[in-house]
């Protein structure tokens, strides 16, 4: 069963219905036991990075990071993603959970914000979650931070500043993007991650 | 890079998908669920439903096509028509949309903008503005066009960005369903004004007009709907025109 963890942030039916589609069990639930149980940690998101601050009230947090410690396979989408790094300008005083170094900021002005469309991937060789992807693929944005381009990064977009797309390590994924919203291209993402051993 | 969106609209009636001209002489254009999947096929990179009766009876009809359309779509799906309060936005959202579209309900009440955008996020808060041209201005118009406010368009732009919009949908009712082209003048000041993204409404026809919107009109999106139900124009043909004319688009996808 994967677990899709709902901390309050947004609407969660379509990334529900994206992993039913594709034939996964899945339950949409706020309570650590159940999220604790799951096979595999969905943590989606969109909105502003202080909503994150309900995961640690609520413990969530924790089972969160022992899932991860115990390599479940765990995916971060869009605010999900930006929670794996240290933190964000957005919420100063809402911490991340770490994962990952570094700040996420805000685009510059230079651009339109928030970042809202379609945007191409351009990918790292040996990445786990995009090996069934055609090179340069579409995938659809809507945010207003970035995570800055680290080690762990396996894909990149341009929006003004180069940013992560995706990063990785070990069963810990983050997307910045929505798979649940980017057509074929997102649905064999999801699909990889449904695919994928605990390590 | 981020590309320039090609945004499908289906105009709902009483269930069916219609298309007139300046919201007038109605035709049937199919089932939305169908519309929806057969342009999303052909490389629409979103779907707007706009309910245009926006009746008690088509409430719950459009209810029901937004649920059967999101069950099958996987890219963005924006809702409008009707949408009053709060609880109206609920009520699609959890119907399965991702973006709500407010137009008449944002200009008799300003506030509902930040109030749904405070409880969804302003990434899925579309304001859709009808303008007309009138002695000289803009003029924002409610009610499916046929009624003046006297506000000026691009004002009525910055302030519903101000208030937590994530998006603008500009339509020119002069050129709505003419097939003459977009207002890009009028697209490009809105465009210019406001720093959420811009989709352009109103006039496409051609190949050409979409070209001129995303390089004249400084448009972030453009949107139409008859040329793309009665194929006069398919999506995949437009979009790889776009692509030879050098302007960014999500091709092939």
């Amino acid at each position: 069963m994967i677990a899709i963890v709902d901390y309050g942030a947004g609407n969660l039916n379509s990334v529900k219905k994206a992993f039913s589609w594709l034939g996964s069990t899945v339950a949409v639930t706020s309570q650590p036991e159940v999220v604790a149980r799951a096979g595999k940690i969905v943590l989606p998101g969109v909105g502003h990075f202080s909503a994150l601050a309900g995961l640690a009230r609520t413990s969530l947090a924790d089972t969160l990071l022992d899932g991860i410690r115990s390599g479940k396979p765990f995916l971060g989408i869009c605010l999900g993603m930006q929670w794996l790094f240290q933190g964000s300008n957005e919420a100063t005083e809402t911490p991340g959970a770490g994962i990952f170094p570094g700040i996420c900021k805000k685009f510059p002005q230079t651009v339109k914000s928030p970042h809202v469309g379609w945007n191409n991937l351009v990918t790292s060789p040996g990445s786990r979650l995009l090996g069934a992807l055609p090179k340069n693929a579409f995938v659809y944005y809507t945010h207003s931070f970035y995570a800055p381009v680290i080690e762990a990064t396996t894909a990149e977009s341009e929006y003004g500043p180069r940013f992560s797309a995706v990063v990785e390590q070990d069963s810990v994924f983050g997307v910045q993007f929505h798979p649940e919203k980017s057509g074929d291209a997102g649905l064999s993402i999801l699909r990889t991650f449904c695919e994928l051993e605990s390590c | 890079m981020l590309t320039k969106r090609i945004i499908a609209c289906l105009d709902m009636d009483a269930g069916r998908v219609v298309k007139g001209v300046q919201f007038e002489n109605l035709r049937d254009a199919g089932d939305p669920v169908e519309c929806a999947i057969s342009h999303a096929r052909d490389g629409a990179d979103e779907i707007v439903l706009l309910d245009i009766s926006a009746t008690r009876q088509g409430r719950n009809m459009m209810l029901d096509a937004v649920c059967r359309v999101a069950r099958c779509l996987f890219i963005p799906f924006t809702v409008g028509g009707g949408i009053r309060e709060i609880s109206d936005a609920a009520a699609v959202f959890d119907a399965g949309a991702d973006k709500i579209a407010i137009n008449s309900a944002a200009v008799r009440d300003p506030e509902l903008i930040g109030k749904i955008a405070g409880r969804f996020g302003s990434q899925a808060v579309v304001v859709a503005i009808d303008a007309r041209r009138t002695n000289g201005g803009f003029d924002v118009f409610v009610a499916g066009g046929r009624v003046p406010t006297g506000r000026d368009a691009v004002q009525w732009a910055r302030e519903a960005a101000s208030r937590g919009a994530g998006e603008i949908l500009f339509t020119s009712m002069d050129r709505d369903g003419t097939r003459s082209g977009f207002d890009c003048e009028l697209v490009r000041l809105v465009s210019q004004a406001v720093p959420i993204p811009v989709i352009a409404s109103g006039g496409a026809g051609s190949p050409g007009h979409f070209i001129d919107v995303f390089r004249h009109g400084c448009a972030d999106a453009a949107l139409a709907a008859s040329i793309f139900h009665f194929e006069i124009q398919g999506i995949s043909g437009l979009k790889r025109e776009l692509h030879a004319a050098n302007l960014p688009v999500r091709w092939p996808c």
